[in-house]
């Protein structure tokens, strides 16, 4: 019960502070990092009827986001995938508004998996905050006109990963902040939203890493993962709050609800701040056999569910971690999954989108095949599921 | 990634500009300035402020600035160059909902190969908005194009009509008149398996002008990966009748050549298969001119580069793969013999896909050609 009250609460703060629309998606996995959208338990039969697709110029695994009417997506294209594309389309018919290009003043080198455009870009509301696998960093109003362009690059040479970089950028206050770790130079900074400018730095893991960071649902922290634990951030200042020191997943991103971080670490190990040493934060429980593949968890309606590399997905007690049911889903996934409509949302690979009901044993409710490569996680809104290939744009109406 | 940028004359800056409008001409000193301002972001974030209240005055000038704006792309570094695009583009979306974008200068520009490669590719795009025949109309004569980006596109479309070709007579003729503007690595493969199937050999290590005729020295130690730093005699001294104490035995100097079809230089294949282990490759090349050139390294291995006795560029990353022009590293040459360096340093990590000691090397221009050694060093001979 305290911890419902304290997820209301936060949620209610989180609100108030950024001052989110209830129809926006604003960065990967949500406006509060978790994969849920503002109203996650409405109404939905999960029958996907797609409205409109868009052309994409070029390769990319990052998520839409949308902001008010938009939609905004980011691709790679070109010999090397030097091209940096940003999209913004209109939601309601998928009509093209605008486009702007820059070309990387970083590595491009990826797996053949992946593409230069596999982070996933985030809003303030305001401004569209573009980030690339060469560390590039372009930053535009809704009408596509230039704020700020960094190349960070040239600060960190080293900060790359010859299988390419993944950690989406977050928008936090009036900060951006970029995680950006590699086996060589590794860091992250928080940004300052008006300028670009660097506010602070601060050195992270010399490992490679792909998983994002998390707002927490404070607004204010933010939750950074790595292969060598969880550090809890002050985005304003960088410091660090506490730290989770046993180690965690590369790939797959925690998820919070209120305080309780979900971490795929030996397993999962759900975790919060200490109470006694506020520096090091309490362990609640730790289950091993739920092994979080490349997608993130998720968390809804006091279950965390967990998609393996099988495809498995297992559903467990957010109280406890104790498996509360599995099923097997068609792989293999990347991207994370969603909740929509009180149903999970998710992609896999080969383009097919799967409808799951959580309240039936993850029962599909329905599927749909694009026929097309999707490794990107889609973003919600209260009309629709914005999933995209390295071709296309979709929209599937939730109605 | 990061280019230098072909300067135009200042006569044909000056004849562009003056051309562009009457009314370019009235602002020039106003446009001059701001783009001068957004020329001077730096490169980690300082002046962002300024550059970013320039480009919004610029975008408030409109169409004439749109000429000045490419223009100043061939001076920009690469931060600045992003700063002018994305300037350009939102004038010339908007100018194009008016029916103001002048397709005209635009094809000026793009046919005009003095210009940066990447800018007559962004002007290229735009006119082919304007003007939905400019494509058909000047890609065709773009294979030999100094812009990667263009050329690429005249690639593609050679690959196209090579590929509705009849006879295989004209197939032939037509991948290779396609292989001759490749230099992405995804054109030349589809090429060279389509030239393969028609009886045509494709040599890749002479189309990329992969470096294979390198003296090898080592093994030195690299135990627990503590090797990466630690100055082995050939970072002091290059004497190819030396003789050190390496990680087992005395070492020295041995030349190799490799003859793999990939043009790799596979350290675990030519010598013995060490873990724990630093070799230092070195070759020299003989350019017949001072020029601004790229070196293209690929290897799964920690490495440090040297050109010169200068350090180049330092990765400690082990086995993350091994992939075609995996690293681009700008480098100065000077006229007549580079000495090029290469430590490869192989951990000991035990999976199998831990195993290769290997990297590949070439040598480009400006517009990502293969540049050969002038003339056989006496080192390597």
């Amino acid at each position: 019960m305290q911890l419902v009250f304290c997820w209301v609460l936060s949620a209610c703060l989180f609100g108030l502070l950024t001052e989110i629309s209830h129809a926006d998606w604003r960065q990967f996995r949500g406006n509060q990092s978790n994969g849920l959208p503002e109203d996650p338990g409405r109404d939905w039969d999960g029958i996907q009827e797609v409205v409109w697709e868009a052309d994409l110029p070029g390769r990319g695994l990052s998520s839409p986001i949308i902001v008010g009417d938009r939609v905004f997506v980011t691709a790679s294209s070109g010999g090397l995938q030097e091209r940096l594309h940003v999209l913004c389309f209109s939601a309601t018919d998928g009509s093209k508004l605008w486009e702007r290009t820059c070309w990387a003043t970083g590595r491009t080198v990826c797996h053949p998996k992946t593409c230069v455009a596999a982070p996933s870009p985030a809003s303030d509301g305001k401004r569209i905050f573009a980030i690339y696998s060469s560390n590039d960093l372009i930053c535009l109003d809704l009408d596509g006109n230039l704020q700020w362009f960094r190349g960070l690059t040239y600060e960190f040479p080293n900060a790359s990963n010859s299988l390419g970089m993944a950690s989406s950028a977050v928008s936090v206050g009036d900060k951006v902040v970029v995680m950006l770790e590699s086996d060589d130079a590794s860091f992250a900074a928080g940004l300052n939203a008006d300028t670009g400018e660097t506010s602070w730095v601060i050195d992270r893991p010399q490992r490679a890493n792909w998983t994002s960071p998390s707002i927490a649902p404070d607004g204010k922290t933010i939750l950074m993962q790595s292969s060598a634990g969880v550090s809890a951030i002050d985005s304003e200042t960088g410091a660090e709050i506490w730290k989770y020191s046993d180690g965690a997943a590369t790939q797959p991103t925690l998820v919070m609800v209120g305080e309780v971080a979900y971490v795929p670490s030996h397993g999962v190990t759900a975790i919060r701040p200490g109470r006694s040493d506020t520096s090091v934060p309490e362990i609640l429980w730790q289950v091993g056999n739920l092994s979080p593949g490349v997608p993130s968890p998720i968390a809804y309606d006091e279950r965390l569910f967990v998609i393996n590399n099988g495809a498995v997905i297992s559903a467990a007690s957010l109280e406890n971690g104790k498996r509360l049911w599995q099923a097997r889903l068609k792989g293999p996934m990347s991207a994370s999954p969603v909740v929509v409509g009180n149903k999970l949302f998710t992609v896999n690979e080969e383009g097919t989108t799967q409808v799951i009901d959580p309240d039936k044993k993850g029962k599909i409710v329905s599927e749909h095949q694009f026929g097309e490569i999707m490794l990107g996680t889609p973003a919600v809104t209260d009309d629709g599921v914005y999933v995209r290939s390295d071709q296309h744009l979709y929209k599937i109406a939730v109605d | 990634m990061r280019k230098l940028c072909r300067r135009s004359s200042p006569v044909f800056t000056l004849l562009f500009t003056a051309l562009w409008s009457a009314a370019a001409t009235v602002a020039a000193t106003s446009t001059e300035d701001l783009i001068t301002q957004v020329q001077s972001v730096g490169r980690a974030g300082s002046e962002n402020s300024s550059a970013a209240k320039a480009v919004n005055q610029l975008q408030q000038m409109g169409p004439e600035t749109l000429g000045p704006l490419l223009v100043a792309m061939d001076d920009a570094n690469p931060v600045a160059m992003n700063w002018l695009q994305v300037a350009f583009e939102s004038i010339a979306d908007q100018s194009l909902n008016s029916g103001q974008l002048p397709a005209e200068q635009l094809e000026e520009f793009v046919t005009d190969r003095t210009h940066n490669g990447r800018a007559r590719r962004v002007a290229f795009d735009w006119l082919a908005k304007a003007d939905p025949s400019a494509p058909s109309r000047l890609i065709p004569n773009m294979l030999d194009d100094p812009s990667s980006p263009l050329r690429r596109e005249a690639v593609a479309l050679a690959i196209k009509r090579a590929k509705a070709a009849e006879s295989e007579e004209a197939q032939t003729a037509l991948w290779t008149k396609a292989l001759s503007g490749a230099v992405d690595r995804d054109q030349f493969d589809e090429i060279a398996s389509a030239l393969k199937k028609l009886g045509e050999k494709v040599n890749l290590v002479d189309h990329f002008g992969l470096i294979i005729d390198w003296h090898l020295i080592g093994p030195f130690d690299n135990k627990d990966e503590a090797g990466f730093d630690v100055v082995y005699p050939p970072e002091e001294e290059i004497n190819l009748s030396a003789k050190y104490d390496g990680m087992n035995e005395s070492v020295s100097w041995q030349h190799f050549v490799s003859e793999r079809k990939d043009g790799a230089f596979d350290l675990a294949e030519l010598t013995t298969s060490h873990k724990g282990a630093i070799d230092y490759a070195y070759t020299e090349f003989n350019s017949p001119v001072e020029q601004q050139v790229e070196f293209r390294l690929a290897t799964p291995n920690a490495w440090k580069l040297w050109c010169n006795g200068e350090l180049i560029f330092a990765r400690e990353e082990y086995h993350r793969g091994m992939q075609f022009d995996q690293y681009i590293v700008p480098v100065h040459l000077k006229q007549g013999v580079n000495k090029i360096l290469l430590k490869v340093c192989q951990n000991e990590q035990n999976q199998d896909w831990a195993q290769r000691w290997a990297f590949q090397f070439r040598i480009v221009d400006e517009t990502g050609r293969a540049l050969s050694s002038s003339d056989e060093s006496s080192t390597n001979e």
